[in-house]
């Protein structure tokens, strides 16, 4: 009896394979006019970081870290790390990324932050959304890469597509919580002195909140990064589809330089957005 | 819990609604009962007040279950009572206290008042509004113009500052910002924190983070202020000295005050009335002296009985007429005179407004008649112990005990009101008790 019942089953698989041929069937021209909009938006970013001269953006990324984290001399390590990419001879393809992490990222947010809004007005809404981002952040990165693939094809809009299902989750997750977290007295007060719920929403719990979204931003900008590395299977150009060739080469030294490439990227992507969010917390040690 | 043996729900229901039902039965507001009668008197009006937590809450409200005790009610239907049947009217200008301990409904109580809880039945009438009847947009005009509302933990708005804090609720109104600056300003100064207004409440003390509740209730000039336990969570010194000035405050401004507290002491310090709460109702409703002279019941009881009179009498009870008061334009020699014929050797003298100048001693006297002066302004000693009449007598011993004159009863202008001598404060702590229950 240790075999399980073998007429005894349940034809997800088969389920979930029907279901993409309606969605194709059906929806075919909706995800291809989505993909020509969100390919437009892409190439827009990408261009923004391949066009600029690459001392403009060491200078710049040197400047905000300056102001992020305070100490001119962590603007300068955080601008020599750029610069080292550079000399492994990746500065492209690490601008590649970063344009694909950023458009990632701000398609994230404008759709998590007022997910997250949503989400902690309504119980409901919290309630139906809650089993859908646990399945997203805990179902294997890899498995979007299919949908995705069925649906736009091979190139850079499916994989920021598949990296945003990726990375969503945290932003909404936090913004609800971080509204939640805002004292009941605080709300009282605000609403005892007449205020709109908008008014509540935009002078009370944002702001107070803001702490609380800006380590959704961080940790939403992190798990992008991790992503459009996995995403380059699908024919996302970058750092990720350079240690892709080098695994399948096993060309260890080069696979070494872009590994290292994306470890930098992640430190300063990280480093500036945790200094962004610490910054605001000082009002809710109170 | 203190429900005496061999009473069942159904009679101590029963009773509270005597209570609550016919306010004019009782004693305290027998003296009223002319000005109660008249509808402008009744400014705020509560009445038949419910208010059930739980799912269902109306359908209970229908049935006679809602007659059983809180806790049948909660073994029944899973339905918590917040209020019950509560009525009760409160003056213009009057300072009303909603006391209790916790969970007795006070504070749910207060916040269906400015409906931060919705009640599930009854009526709030506001200058004959019903306000229950509102809808969304004129209840929150009615919230930005007619209520203030102090909390007991600030509610403050952490990432602004003390003058944001206080200008917010003239913000949320529509108010430019230059007028609501000018009157958080004002606000702010009648509180006593100028200097202040550039500050975070985080980095206040919690004294200072009330008085920034206080002004930011009171910038929109409201008239009725509702204060849920204000100062409970401060320390007893500065809850005292807050104290004070909100009676101060009070004194010029003539809100019309809602204060929920659990501390009977400050209940009998402050309130014109007072109304008991037990179990989401009114158990109690008279006005200081009633309550502890004549308890409704044994919970009133108990909650009066560590009262110890020093904290209850306040000076103006206490106090004396003068035997003798000199006027500031007599002579010397009238003076020394009439010192002499009542056996004084010394007396407050005041001005021709009553105000309290100083005293003069018959010493100073002798001493101003050697160097032939006319008039007795140079022998006025004008630092002589001074209380006001809702100083409490605990506060009067370190007054007595830190000069050999006795103690002057002065009103917020510096009128004299009368004189209260040591021997009249030992006095008052042992005979109070058949004073009181001869009144």
């Amino acid at each position: 009896m240790t075999k399980f019942p073998a007429n005894i089953q349940i034809p997800l698989a088969t389920w979930v394979d029907e279901l993409m041929d309606w969605i194709l069937a059906h929806w075919g021209g909706f995800f291809d006019a989505l993909g020509d909009i969100l390919l437009q938006v892409l190439l827009y970013i990408e261009k923004f970081f391949l066009v600029m001269p690459w001392y403009v953006v060491l200078i710049l990324v040197g400047l905000v870290a300056w102001r992020a984290l305070g100490r001119w001399w962590h603007g300068l390590v955080m601008a020599a790390l750029l610069f080292v990419i550079g000399t492994f001879g990746y500065w492209r393809l690490a601008m590649m990324t970063l344009g694909l992490v950023t458009s990632a990222v701000i398609i994230s947010l404008t759709i998590g932050i007022p997910a997250g809004i949503l989400m902690a007005r309504n119980n409901l809404v919290e309630q139906l959304l809650r089993p859908f981002l646990d399945a997203m952040q805990t179902m294997p990165s890899f498995v979007y890469l299919i949908p995705a693939l069925m649906l736009f094809g091979l190139g850079k809009v499916p994989a920021v597509f598949a990296t945003i299902i990726y990375a969503v989750p945290p932003v909404i997750r936090l913004t609800n919580v971080g509204i939640r977290q805002v004292p009941q007295t605080v709300l009282e007060a605000a609403e005892s002195l007449g205020s709109s719920s908008r008014q509540i929403l935009f002078n009370v719990q944002l702001p107070l909140a803001f702490p609380s979204i800006m380590v959704g931003v961080n940790q939403t900008t992190m798990m992008a990064l991790s992503m459009v590395v996995v995403a380059s299977m699908i024919g996302a150009r970058g750092l990720g589809l350079e240690v892709l060739l080098a695994i399948n080469r096993i060309e260890v030294g080069r696979g070494f330089e872009a590994g290292l490439s994306i470890v930098f990227l992640a430190i300063i992507i990280d480093r500036i957005t945790h200094a962004l969010a610490a910054r605001q917390r000082q009002f809710t040690s109170h | 819990m203190v429900v005496p043996a061999g009473r069942t729900a159904h009679e101590i229901l029963a009773e509270g609604e005597q209570y609550t039902d016919h306010p004019l039965n009782w004693s305290g507001i027998l003296e009223n009962r002319e000005e109660l009668s008249h509808g402008s008197d009744k400014f705020l009006e509560v009445k038949e007040l419910w208010k059930i937590f739980g799912p269902k809450a109306e359908d209970l409200l229908q049935s006679d279950l809602k007659f059983s005790s809180k806790q049948e009610i909660l073994d029944q239907t899973g339905c918590v009572v917040g209020l019950r049947n509560v009525s009760f009217n409160v003056r213009r200008g009057e300072f009303f206290m909603l006391m209790g301990l916790s969970g007795s409904g006070k504070s749910t109580c207060i916040r269906c008042l400015l409906r931060l809880i919705e009640p599930t039945a009854g009526h709030v009438l506001v200058n004959g509004e019903d306000i229950c009847a509102f809808d969304k947009a004129t209840l929150m005009s009615l919230r930005r113009k007619t209520f203030g509302m102090v909390f007991q933990h600030f509610g403050l708005f952490p990432h602004y500052t003390v003058r944001d804090n206080v200008a917010y609720g003239l913000k949320v109104g529509g108010a430019s910002r230059v007028e609501s600056y000018e009157k958080a300003q004002k606000a702010i100064e009648t509180v006593g924190l100028k200097g202040w207004e550039d500050y975070l409440p985080g980095s206040l003390s919690g004294g200072m983070q009330q008085r920034v509740g206080i002004a930011r209730a009171l910038a929109k000039d409201p008239e009725i202020l509702l204060m849920d336990e204000p100062f409970s969570g401060l320390d007893p010194l500065i809850r005292r000295e807050m104290q004070d000035e909100l009676v101060e405050l009070q004194d010029k401004l003539h809100k019309t005050i809602i204060f929920v507290t659990h501390d009977l002491h400050e209940a009998l310090k402050l309130g014109d009335r007072i109304a008991i709460m037990r179990d989401g109702e009114i158990i109690q409703l008279g006005t200081p002296e009633d309550v502890v002279t004549s308890p409704a019941d044994d919970y009133v009881r108990e909650f009066v009985q560590d009262a110890s009179p020093a904290k209850i009498l306040t000076a103006d009870r206490i106090k004396e007429e003068p035997s003798l008061l000199i006027y500031e334009w007599q002579g010397p020699h009238v003076v020394r005179h009439l010192l002499r014929a009542a056996r004084r050797q010394n007396a407050f003298v005041v001005s021709k407004h009553h105000t309290l100048l100083g005293l003069v001693t018959r010493e100073g006297i002798d001493d101003l008649i050697k160097q032939g002066a006319a008039s007795i302004k140079e022998a006025i000693l004008a630092d002589v112990p001074k209380c006001e009449p809702h100083t409490i007598v605990e506060d009067l011993f370190p007054l007595a005990t830190s000069s050999h004159f006795s103690i002057a009863v002065t009103d917020s202008a510096g009128r004299f009101l009368g004189v209260i001598h040591d021997r009249t404060i030992l006095d008052s702590m042992i005979s109070d008790r058949e004073e009181t229950n001869n009144d």
